[in-house]
């Protein structure tokens, strides 16, 4: 499933990153230290984490990952969104925990 | 020798927004070169993990990339206060990293661990005092899923 499809489903807000909705989407992970999302995340999940700081773009972009989906509404630093946008890594935002984001995830692109 | 190409990076100290730079720009010329995707992304895993160490425990330092058809080698120079134990640094979880490192999502311990499993080889030279170098050796030709490596690690 493309990013702005999986968007509109769960009523995912855009942050940043247009030219990252054309990603297909292909599993989820979540976690929230980089180093171990280097390791274990595979390309085209949507990423779930709770840091916002600008080092998570470039791991996104290392790990190819589908986009980064941010939850519970949490704000995201104005240097990462800036950065995000420079290398096309769609972040959405949403006010569902990081566990219902996965749960609609699944059910969308198990399909 | 037209076949290998050497790139050089100023990793700077200072700043750990910065980190991962080279590991970028070193990515897009793999893939440039078309590269298989799975081997790029090891290295430029291995080569963010070693800008971050060189970064938070150094005050930055130099990576210098070689590569040829056969293999990528990256070697991260730094005159950081160096490593007193290797065995213990290259331990899963231990980590000598400040309280706001870890508040960014680094410094969990895992930056040797993921540089040794995504590399084919690997060598750490260290001297109190001196420095550090960490040479990274990755195969052209070799395809290993990350999760595989990850569960070697």
């Amino acid at each position: 499933m493309k990013v702005d499809k999986l968007a509109d489903e769960l009523g995912l807000k855009l942050l940043v990153g247009k030219s990252g909705l054309a990603n297909e989407v292909t599993g989820c992970y979540i976690c929230d230290l980089l180093s171990y999302v280097m390791g274990r995340a595979s390309k085209g999940d949507a990423w779930i984490t709770v840091q916002t700081n600008i080092n998570v773009i470039a791991v996104a972009v290392l790990t190819e990952v589908g986009c980064v989906i941010v939850p519970e509404d949490i704000e995201v630093d104005e240097k990462t969104l800036a950065k995000a946008e420079l290398e096309g890594i769609a972040v959405l935002s949403s006010s569902r925990s990081a566990y219902e984001l996965a749960c609609a995830i699944k059910a969308l692109i198990s399909v | 020798m037209s076949d290998v190409i050497r790139l050089h990076f100023d990793v700077a100290g200072d700043n750990l927004t910065e980190a991962g730079a080279a590991a970028g720009s070193v990515k897009k010329v793999l893939h440039q070169l078309g590269v298989d995707p799975a081997v790029i992304r090891r290295v430029a895993v291995a080569m963010y993990e070693g800008e971050i160490n060189m970064v938070i425990h150094a005050d930055g330092g130099t990576a210098d990339v070689e590569i040829t058809p056969e293999y990528i080698k990256v070697v991260l120079t730094d005159s950081g206060p160096g490593i007193k134990d290797i065995d213990l640094a290259m331990t899963a979880g231990y980590s000598t990293a400040t309280k706001r490192v870890r508040e960014m999502g680094f410094g969990a311990g895992m930056g040797l661990p993921n540089m040794r499993s995504y590399s084919d080889e690997m060598n750490i030279t260290s001297e109190v005092g001196v420095g550090t170098t960490v040479e990274i050796l990755i195969y052209t030709g070799k395809d290993r899923s990350p999760v595989n490596m990850a569960a070697e690690a």
